[in-house]
């Protein structure tokens, strides 16, 4: 499906905040990645659903939601579009940006195309950025095997500090692993400690300056830290979308 | 010693040539960044398409296309033919 007038911006960003978790036992698990690495697959494959799979970049431009249960606890798995980037060039990113940023889910699970790991792992920093909990899908295994590329599951675990789970989607492969990933980050049993990007000393020095100031007025949610580091960014947009999104909380039940 | 490097628009399909500067700032510059547009970093031009303009890139084993007013940013060295 295209973009129609509802699953644009507006009525669409105001949707992604309306997820409300029935119970504690409830998990929310957000799907991001680059386009076309497999995220609506795992989608499917996770919750049963039928969500439309293709082989061309920006077919998922809203994000879609199911359920799965593994153990004794629900999830709320959201397929967000696929981005390049967390600074967004469109709507589609922006709407993934959105979610990761202030959607607060309880995990974040980042697919990557294990064929052209190198541009993935762009997205996978600057996700890392801002939250802890996440879980490095590498997909399209067999792909990868085709082109004779090996991938280091276990390396990379160590040099990133998230749980590194390989995947071959379409023949579900490997998504036994990725559940209990999701589960044991979500029950705190696996605390991911990503390491952090240190930048040069004057932008360090400028964070430290910042983030004590910036700390009292955002809700416990957003990293300061990377807020602070979006303002040295000069970017207003987010700024804006932050005191939007408060001003959301109180608006959305009539959305 | 004084190199001058050409706009990657003007580079011929099949050839090869490493990036060395990009010329944009602010958001574009991200862009470019975001896509492995990063100095040092080697591009070959696949092809273009039927009209001259985007043009295929393969760049860290993916192909991505710009349009001539990017790739016109994007200060390269060719290397090969």
């Amino acid at each position: 499906m295209g973009l129609t007038c509802k699953s644009c911006k507006r009525k669409a960003i105001l949707d992604i905040y309306n997820i409300v978790k029935a119970n504690p036992n409830q998990m929310l698990v957000a799907l991001a990645g680059n386009p076309n690495t497999g995220k609506s697959t795992i989608f499917n494959e996770l919750t049963g659903l039928k969500q439309h799979t293709g082989n061309w970049p920006g077919k998922t431009v809203t994000n879609a939601r199911g359920y799965f249960k593994n153990k004794d606890k629900e999830f709320i798995l959201v397929d967000l579009p696929g981005t390049y980037s967390l600074f967004p060039n469109s709507v589609e990113e922006e709407v993934a940006r959105d979610f990761i940023c202030f959607g607060n889910p309880d995990v974040t699970v980042i697919v990557v195309d294990a064929t052209c790991l190198e541009r993935n792992l762009n997205l996978v920093l600057q996700i890392l950025e801002i939250t802890d909990n996440a879980i490095l899908c590498v997909n399209l295994l067999d792909e990868a095997k085709r082109k004779k590329i090996q991938v280091d599951l276990d390396r990379l675990s160590v040099e990133l500090g998230i749980p590194v789970v390989g995947t071959i989607a379409r023949d579900k492969k490997g998504l036994k692993n990725l559940k209990d990933a999701i589960y044991d980050v979500c029950v705190k049993k696996i605390i991911p400690q990503p390491k952090k990007i240190t930048y040069p000393k004057e932008i360090e020095d400028e964070l430290q300056k910042l983030i004590p100031m910036i700390t009292p007025l955002i809700t416990n949610k957003i990293n300061p830290r990377w807020i602070a580091l979006r303002m040295l960014d000069g970017d207003i947009k987010i700024l804006e979308r932050i005191s939007q999104n408060s001003y959301c909380k109180g608006a959305c039940n009539h959305g | 010693m004084e190199e001058i490097y050409i706009p990657l628009n003007k580079v011929n399909v099949g050839q090869t040539c490493i990036i060395k500067e990009l010329k944009v700032t602010g958001k574009q510059r991200r862009r470019l960044l975001d896509l492995g547009f990063i100095k040092d970093t080697q591009v070959k031009v696949i092809r273009k398409s039927p009209l001259g303009d985007p043009t295929a890139y393969l760049i860290r084993k993916s192909l991505v296309a710009l349009r001539k007013e990017e790739a016109s940013n994007v200060l390269v060295e060719i290397i090969s033919d």
